[in-house]
């Protein structure tokens, strides 16, 4: 492992799929651990002791946790290939606030699509076509976030892409009728190997929202 | 340095806004900073600077502004490049720095939060993770300090300005609880820094007087706990 990188990860993960991406833009060879999370290993837990949570990215034998603090890690380490946050410091400062903004809102409201139904799912649905109308206006004419080039929260979001058919599916509603410039961009983007080979099959995304519904008694 | 270009929209009370103030302060950055009033309406000022969230820090440099404490401290370590650097150059540091000051955000503050404005059982639930996570910092301190007096080394750095910025309200929720958190005996080293943070130069003079902090606290705490009932009394079946 000295030397080398490895990551510790869950195929499902929108957290993992950033890392993905990065490595990739970056082509950086590395090894990827599917992690059992009902079944934590020893790995998992000694590298990543106060969340026990993937992704884990291992360099040098020594572990880097959180995705955008990976991201960033890669980033500097990697700094010659395809960067991914800009030079100037403001426009950093802005990438830096919608990858935030991104994992402040996205998680919470799309998750609560899937787990609730009712007026509690109708305001879930509401609040994340918001929070993505809110990602448009940023975006703007853009052909990236990152403006000419693919960047920063580019990688923080389209993570997410793969998980909207299961909200859709679960919710009732479509994403694309909602925010077509959004899913332009998304089009652009899966366009990149790296971004194409880092998220997971959306039918498979939706099958394992099921199999969670299930276990978690949600009808 | 007056540099009349720098505006910091802020509240006395919020340990993010001291984050903020302790960084230009470390920079040697004179600004104009303008009291947000927590209990009235917010400013015209704010709500156009900072439309998403609507919070405060926000600094506004010339006429832009950046939002998001540990966002505006990065800016202001990037912008102001005089010595001290508050995050590390070695990006393994980097990376370890972020994880703690992201540590601070999502769990240790909001579990602060909680032990401050709930109820009893929510609350024991919250003071415990908060005991559970002075051990963890003191864990972190004596790593990233490497001996030296803060979590950034000899000088002041990201993780103390995440960190210290909270301790107030730690000895708020420590008065409230009647509970020790941070203390000699079981976090010698977070005691030991916590006492060169509050009087370091950068920071006493945005450091919160306790008992008024304590009286703000106990108002939070009674604005939620209405809230709360009057939101319960509203979902009826």
């Amino acid at each position: 492992m000295e030397g080398g990188v490895v990551l510790l990860d869950f195929w499902a993960s929108m957290f993992g799929m950033r890392v993905r991406i990065a490595l990739a833009e970056k082509e950086i060879k590395y090894e990827y651990r599917e992690q059992d999370l009902r079944n934590k290993s020893d790995l998992l837990l000694q590298m990543n002791p106060v969340h026990k949570k993937i992704p884990v990215l291992i360099h040098n034998g020594k572990p880097i946790c959180e995705s955008l603090v990976q991201v960033q890690y890669i980033d500097e380490v990697w700094h010659d290939k395809a960067p991914l946050l800009p030079a100037d410091p403001y426009k950093r400062a802005t990438a830096r606030f919608w990858a935030d903004f991104v994992d402040k809102k996205m998680y919470d409201s799309g998750s609560k699509i899937w787990k609730t139904k009712g007026e509690e799912q109708e305001a879930a649905k509401k609040e994340f076509i918001e929070n993505l109308k809110l990602l448009e206006g940023e975006l703007g004419d853009n052909l990236y976030f990152g403006g000419e080039g693919f960047g920063y929260v580019d990688v923080a979001l389209v993570p997410f892409y793969c998980w909207f058919y299961a909200y859709e599916q679960c919710g009732g509603f479509s994403i694309e009728a909602e925010c077509p410039k959004l899913i332009a961009w998304v089009k652009r983007c899966m366009q990149k190997e790296s971004v194409a080979k880092s998220l997971a099959d959306p039918e498979k995304v939706y099958e394992f929202v099921l199999h969670l519904k299930k276990a978690y008694g949600i009808e | 340095m007056a540099d009349s270009n720098v505006k910091v929209l802020g509240t006395w009370a919020s340990p993010f806004v001291m984050r903020v103030r302790i960084a230009l302060h470390l920079k040697s950055v004179g600004y104009e900073y303008v009291e947000e009033n927590l209990l009235e309406a917010k400013s015209e000022l704010l709500l156009k600077s900072n439309p998403v969230h609507k919070k405060v820090p926000v600094l506004i440099h010339g006429d832009k502004p950046v939002c998001e404490s540990l966002i505006i401290v990065q800016y202001i370590d990037e912008v102001w490049t005089s010595a001290p650097s508050i995050l590390p150059s070695d990006p393994y540091d980097r990376a370890e720095s972020r994880f703690w000051a992201a540590y601070v955000n999502d769990k240790f503050f909001p579990a602060l939060r909680r032990v401050l404005i709930s109820t009893e059982e929510a609350r024991k639930v919250a003071m415990a993770e908060i005991l559970e996570g002075v051990v963890l910092l003191e864990e972190a301190f004596k790593k990233l300090s490497k001996g030296k007096a803060f979590f950034g080394g000899d000088n002041l750095g990201y993780v103390d300005l995440a960190v210290g910025s909270l301790l107030a309200w730690i000895k708020v929720i420590e008065k409230f609880t009647e509970t020790e958190a941070l203390s000699e005996a079981k976090t010698p080293s977070l005691a030991a820094w916590a006492d060169c943070f509050s009087s370091h130069a950068a920071v006493k003079d945005v450091f919160p007087d306790v008992d008024k902090l304590v009286d703000f606290g106990m108002k939070l705490r009674a604005k939620f706990s209405k809230a709360a009932t009057a939101a319960a009394a509203t979902t009826t079946n």
